[in-house]
C-alpha cells in the first residue's frame, strides 16, 4: 500500500476495544444519486491494498435516477473483506450504513442480529419516512432494539465540516455525505483514508476545491468515530494469505476486456468489437474503446444484429472479432451466429446474462440463457461455450474463448452474468509473457490444391485466408457448402457429410480442454454441480460443509460447457448423488441428462434475481445428506 | 488508396461458377459492367471483395473471381462495415436489392450512409421480390398487383435516393439496367469516390414484373424520359436535345429550347459535388423525365478517415504499448 502521511490524524483506538476478525461484511445503501458505487469501491480498494480478500455485490436499480428517497430507488453497494479467502460478497451484513429511510427499509433484512447499523439520522425526515412507507421513525419507535445503532447527523455534519471552502453550491455539499460515512467506516475497520485522498487528487485535478471539500469531510467522518463514544469498539482484519505476486482489484467486465486485449497482443491480429449497448454488458464497450492506444477498432452499431454481423465482416478479414451483449440481444444474433458458423470463421460472443425471458430483470443475475447459447439458432448449428466463473477469471475465459475460436475457426459464446460482470475481486495480473501462446489458421500462401473448406485432419479447422492474398480469392456464403471446394451445393448427402463433419468439430474441441477437477472430494455421497458465476457461492457452502465435518461431500464446477470435459461422466459417476445447482430452472442439468443416460441428477434452483445464499444451499445439502 | 495497379479486362473477373439468374435478367448486364468497371480501376484483384445480403441480386459474389461472401438477409452493409474497418486497404462493394436493403436491413441502408464509410453498394431496385417469388417490395407502386397484393398495393413506395439523402448520403447515383456503358461508368466513379457511394440500378424483372420501367428506359422513349446527369454540362435531354431543366420558385421545369426566348444559358448546370442535397432531391424525386446519372458526389471525409485520426492522437498521448503496461498501471499492490 502507498506511504502513509496520514498519521498526523492516527488515531488510538487503544483506549477502546480492539476486535480482531476473520471476515466482516459491509453493505452501503442510499439513494441512487448518493454515490454508494464509489463508496464502496472505495472501500474495496482500500482494504484489497491493505491485503485483504474482497468480493463485492453491488446492486442497483435500472432507473437512472429515481425518485429521491423511493424504495425503488435504493442503491446498494455491498463488499466482503477478510484475512481468508472470500469466494462471495456474503449473505449476511455486519455492517449496514444507510444514507436514507428507504436505504433502511429495504435492506434492514440482511442485517445480522445484534449487528451495526449506522444511519444518517437528518435524513430521516417526515417527508423521507413517507416515501419509505414508514409510520413511524424507525430510529424512535423501538423496532431496532435488535441492532446496534448509531445515529449520525450526517447532513450537518457535512455542512459543517464544509464551512469555509470555497465555490460550493449546496448540492455538491450535500452530495459529499458520502465520504463522511466512508471517513468513520475507514475507523472502523483501522483503513487509512490516505488511498481515497490519492484517488481525490486523480479524479478533481482541474477542480482543486473539490479536492478539498471532498477530504475534509472524509476526514471529518474519521475524526467523528475516534471521538464518538456511540461506537464502543473497532474491528481489524488482517492481510490474507494469497500467492504472492502484484494484484489490481479487477471488475469482471474490465476482466473480459481486459482478456480479449491479451488475447490480440498473443495471437498478432488486432481487435475488432461490433457491439451495440445493452445492461450489463455495456462497460465491456466502454473499456474497449479506452485502448484505442493498442489499435483496438470498435464499432458502436445501429443494433445488435450490426454489431455481429460487422464482426463477421471483420473476422473475414482477418481481425479477432468480437461482439458483446445480454440475453435479448443474442436472441437478435442468432440467424448471424448461424452464418459465422457456416462460414466457420473464428468470432467471439460474450453473454453477460441477466434475468428473462424478454427484457426482464435487467440489472438482476440469472442463468437462463444457457440453452439459447446451445440450441438457440436455425438448424444443427453447434459451436463452442464457455462461462467465467468469478470476476477475476473473466480474463482468463475471454482469453481462452479467443484461443479457441482462432484455433478452431468456430464461434465461440462466452457466458458470464450481471453478478460476476458488476462484482471485483482481487486478480493476480497476468503479464503476457506468462499466458500461452495462441495459434491460428491463417494461409498466405497460393497452394494449386488448396480448396476453402479442406480441414486440419485432427481438429477439423479450414484454413483462414485473408482478402488480399493473391491467387486465394474465394466466396463463402450461408448455403451449404459443397465439401470440400466450398461452393454452393443442394446435394442431399452432401447437407448430411457437412452437418456431422461441423458436430464432430465442436465434439473434437473436447481434446484441447482440460478436465473438470472436482473439489473437496472426488467421490462419495454427494456432489455438488455447477457452472458460470455461481462458483463463488458454491465453493464457500461445500467448503463450510467440509469444516462441519461433511467430508462426503465434493464440487464439480464447470467452465466449458460444449463441449464438456472428456472426465465429466467418470467424475459425475463416482458420487451417489448430485445436485445441479443453478439460477435458472434446470437447463444444465437437462445438458446432463441428455449427454449422460441414467444419469439422475437432483436439482437445486433459484430464479429471484439474486445469487444463491450460504444458508440455503447449505440447507438443501444438509437434506440430501441425511 | 491503391498504389499497386494491374491490367486486367472483364474476363478476369468472372469466376467458374456457372451464372444461375432468369435469361434475360438485367442482373447479367450489371455484372458484365462491374467487371468492366473493375478492369478500368486496376485494383488488384486480390484486394476487391463483394458482399451481399440475400435476394436474386445477392448471388452476384458467386460469380466473381474476387473475394465475396453472401451474407444473411438485410446485413450485407454491416458486414461490409467489419471488413473494410479490418483492412481499410480492400475496395469493397456491397449487392443489394430493394427487399435486402430497403425492407429487411432499413437500418444498416441508413446507418452505413450516415457514417460514410468507404463502400460501394449497388441497389437493384426491380420494385419486386423476385427470389421468393412474386410479393411487393418497398419500392412497388400503390395499386400493383403481386402474390401477396392481388387486389393492388396498399403500401406506398420508398424512392431509394431521397431515403439516401435523408441518411445523408454523399454519392448517389441512378442508372437503368439496359445501359451497360452508363453503367460501367458509374461504377468506376462510384469506385473511385472515397465514401460511401450508391447506385440504385433499375432493374428489369422479365418473370415477376417484366417492364417495370419501360416507360423510362424503352430504347424509344429513354431520350425523352430520361435525362441523364454529368456534373458540370447543362442538364439538356431529348431526342433532339432541345429539352431541359430550369429552376421555377421551388420547382424543377422543363422547357424547350428556343421556344420563348429560352436559351441553352438558360439552362440548369448539374453540380453533383455541392453540399447541399436540396436540388439533387429535386432531381430524384422528379417523374418526367427520370433523372439518371451521379447525381450527387459530395467529397467528405470518411468514417476511417476520423477513426484512423483519432486513434492516431490517442497513441501518441498514451504510454501503453503493450498489455502489460495497462495491467501494471495504476491502483495494483503486491502480495508477498
Amino acid at each position: 500500500m502507498p506511504k502513509s502521511n496520514y498519521a498526523m490524524i492516527k488515531t488510538s483506538p487503544e483506549a477502546r476495544d480492539i476486535q480482531s476478525l476473520e471476515a466482516v461484511v459491509v453493505r452501503f445503501v442510499g439513494d441512487s444519486g448518493d454515490g454508494m458505487q464509489l463508496t464502496g469501491t472505495q472501500f474495496t480498494d482500500t482494504s484489497a491494498m491493505f491485503g485483504n480478500d474482497v468480493a463485492t455485490f453491488p446492486n442497483y436499480p435500472s432507473e437512472i435516477r429515481a425518485p429521491q428517497g423511493s424504495l425503488y430507488g435504493v442503491s446498494g453497494y455491498q463488499v466482503h473483506i477478510g484475512s481468508i479467502e472470500v469466494s462471495t460478497p456474503g449473505d449476511n451484513v455486519d455492517l449496514l450504513v444507510a444514507m436514507n429511510p428507504a436505504g433502511l427499509k429495504t435492506n434492514l433484512y440482511a442485517v445480522k442480529p445484534g449487528h451495526t447499523i449506522i444511519a444518517d439520522s437528518d435524513s430521516f425526515t417526515k417527508k423521507n419516512l413517507e416515501k419509505a412507507q414508514y409510520e413511524t421513525n424507525p430510529l424512535r419507535d423501538g423496532s431496532l432494539e435488535n441492532y446496534r445503532v448509531i445515529e449520525v447527523a450526517m447532513t450537518s455534519l457535512t455542512k459543517e465540516a464544509l464551512k469555509g471552502v470555497e465555490g460550493l453550491d449546496n448540492k455538491s455539499i450535500t452530495r459529499s455525505k458520502n465520504m463522511f460515512a466512508l471517513g468513520m467506516v475507514y475507523w472502523m475497520y483501522h483503513r487509512s483514508p490516505e488511498h481515497t485522498i490519492d484517488f481525490f487528487r486523480k479524479k478533481f485535478r482541474k477542480q482543486p476545491h473539490l479536492i478539498e471539500a471532498n477530504t475534509k469531510v472524509l476526514n471529518a467522518g474519521y475524526y467523528y468515530s475516534e471521538t464518538l463514544e456511540l461506537i464502543p469498539n473497532s474491528y481489524s482484519i488482517a492481510p490474507a494469505k494469497m500467492p504472492s505476486g502484484t494484484y489490481r482489484v479487477i471488475m469482471g467486465n474490465t476482466a473480459t476486456a481486459w482478456g480479449f486485449l491479451a488475447a490480440a497482443e498473443k495471437s498478432g491480429r488486432e481487435l475488432f468489437l461490433g457491439s451495440y449497448p445493452i445492461t450489463p454488458a455495456s462497460e465491456i464497450l466502454h473499456e474497449l474503446v479506452k485502448h484505442k492506444h493498442f489499435g483496438v477498432k470498435t464499432l458502436q452499431a445501429e443494433d445488435e444484429i450490426a454489431g455481429i454481423s460487422s464482426a463477421i465482416g471483420a473476422a473475414f478479414a482477418g481481425d479477432l472479432a468480437i461482439t458483446t451483449t445480454s440475453g435479448p440481444g443474442l436472441a437478435l444474433k442468432g440467424e448471424a451466429l448461424g452464418l459465422a458458423l457456416m462460414l466457420e470463421l473464428p468470432l467471439v460472443v460474450v453473454d453477460v446474462q441477466r434475468g428473462g425471458p424478454s427484457t426482464g430483470l435487467p440489472t438482476k443475475t440469472e442463468q437462463s440463457d444457457l440453452l439459447q447459447a446451445m440450441y438457440g439458432r436455425n438448424g444443427d448449428s453447434p459451436l463452442i461455450v464457455i462461462a467465467a466463473s468469478t470476476p477475476a477469471n473473466c480474463f482468463h475465459f475471454a482469453f481462452e474463448a479467443c484461443r479457441l475460436a482462432l484455433e478452431h475457426m468456430t464461434p465461440v459464446i462466452l457466458m458470464t452474468d450481471g453478478y460476476i460482470a458488476n462484482g471485483s475481486a482481487p486478480w493476480k495480473i497476468e503479464s503476457a509473457a506468462s499466458l500461452p501462446e495462441i495459434g491460428n489458421r491463417i494461409l498466405r500462401e497460393a497452394r494449386e490444391d488448396w480448396q476453402p473448406y479442406q480441414r486440419d485432419p485432427e481438429t477439423l479447422a479450414r484454413s483462414w485466408v485473408l482478402p488480399g492474398t493473391p491467387g486465394l480469392e474465394h466466396r463463402l456464403g450461408g448455403l451449404e457448402k459443397d465439401n470440400p471446394t466450398g461452393n454452393v451445393s443442394y446435394v442431399p448427402g452432401n447437407h448430411e457429410e457437412m452437418t456431422r463433419i461441423r458436430s464432430e468439430k465442436i465434439r473434437r474441441v473436447q481434446h484441447r480442454i482440460p478436465d473438470v477437477v472436482p473439489e473437496f472430494a472426488s467421490e462419495g455421497d454427494l456432489l455438488v454441480v455447477g457452472w458460470g458465476g455461481t462458483y463463488g457461492a458454491l465453493h464457500t457452502a461445500v467448503k463450510q460443509m467440509q469444516q462441519e465435518g461433511y467430508g462426503n461431500i465434493g464440487l464439480a464446477h464447470f467452465n466449458y460447457i460444449n463441449p464438456l470435459p472428456g472426465n465429466t461422466g467418470e467424475v459425475l459417476r463416482a458420487f451417489k448423488k448430485i445436485l445441479v445447482c443453478e439460477l435458472n430452472t434446470g437447463q444444465f442439468a437437462k445438458l446432463l441428462r441428455i449427454n449422460f443416460s441414467g444419469l439422475e441428477p437432483e436439482q437445486f434452483n433459484k430464479v429471484q434475481g439474486l445469487p444463491f445464499g450460504n444458508d440455503e444451499l447449505m440447507d438443501k445439502f444438509k437434506q440430501l445428506l441425511s | 488508396m491503391e498504389t499497386k495497379t494491374k491490367k486486367y479486362t472483364y474476363k478476369d473477373f468472372a469466376s467458374d461458377q456457372e451464372i444461375r439468374w432468369c435469361p434475360g435478367c438485367d442482373d447479367y448486364v450489371i455484372l458484365r459492367s462491374v467487371q468492366k468497371a473493375l478492369a478500368d480501376l486496376e485494383i488488384p484483384k486480390e484486394d476487391v471483395v463483394f458482399i451481399s445480403g440475400i435476394g436474386c441480386s445477392s448471388r452476384f459474389p458467386y460469380y466473381m473471381d474476387t473475394y465475396g461472401m453472401h451474407g444473411i438477409h438485410g446485413r450485407a452493409p454491416a458486414i461490409a462495415s467489419g471488413v473494410k474497418l479490418a483492412n481499410p486497404d480492400l475496395s469493397v462493394w456491397v449487392i443489394t436489392g430493394d427487399g435486402d436493403s430497403l425492407a429487411i436491413g432499413g437500418n444498416h441502408f441508413i446507418h452505413v450512409l450516415r457514417r460514410n464509410i468507404d463502400l460501394n453498394m449497388i441497389l437493384f431496385n426491380n420494385r419486386i421480390y423476385g427470389l421468393t417469388k412474386g410479393q411487393f417490395s418497398p419500392t412497388s407502386f400503390v395499386g400493383q398487383k403481386t402474390k401477396s397484393s392481388p387486389y393492388g398495393n396498399t403500401q406506398p413506395p420508398f424512392h431509394a435516393g431521397e431515403l439516401a439523402i435523408g441518411a445523408q448520403a454523399r454519392f448517389f447515383a441512378r442508372v437503368a439496367g439496359n445501359m451497360p456503358a452508363e453503367m460501367a461508368e458509374i461504377f468506376t466513379a462510384a469506385g473511385r469516390f472515397e465514401g460511401t457511394s450508391l447506385i440504385e440500378v433499375l432493374q428489369n424483372c422479365v418473370i415477376f414484373n417484366d417492364g417495370c420501367y419501360a416507360e423510362y428506359t424503352d430504347k424509344s422513349v429513354r431520350a425523352d424520359k430520361q435525362l441523364y446527369v454529368e456534373h458540370g454540362k447543362p442538364m439538356i435531354f431529348g431526342k433532339d436535345r432541345d429539352k431541359g431543366l430550369v429552376l421555377e420558385g421551388l420547382r424543377l421545369r422543363v422547357v424547350k429550347l428556343g421556344e420563348n426566348g429560352v436559351t441553352p444559358e438558360d439552362i440548369l448546370v448539374h453540380d453533383a459535388c455541392e453540399q447541399d442535397p436540396t436540388l439533387h432531391q429535386m432531381l430524384i424525386r422528379l417523374e418526367d423525365p427520370l433523372v439518371t446519372g451521379i447525381i450527387r458526389s459530395y467529397g467528405d471525409v470518411t468514417f476511417e478517415q476520423r477513426e484512423d485520426a483519432l486513434t492516431r492522437q490517442v497513441k501518441s498521448n498514451s504510454d501503453f504499448r503493450k498489455t502489460d503496461d495497462l495491467f501494471f498501471s495504476g491502483e495494483t499492490y503486491e502480495v508477498h
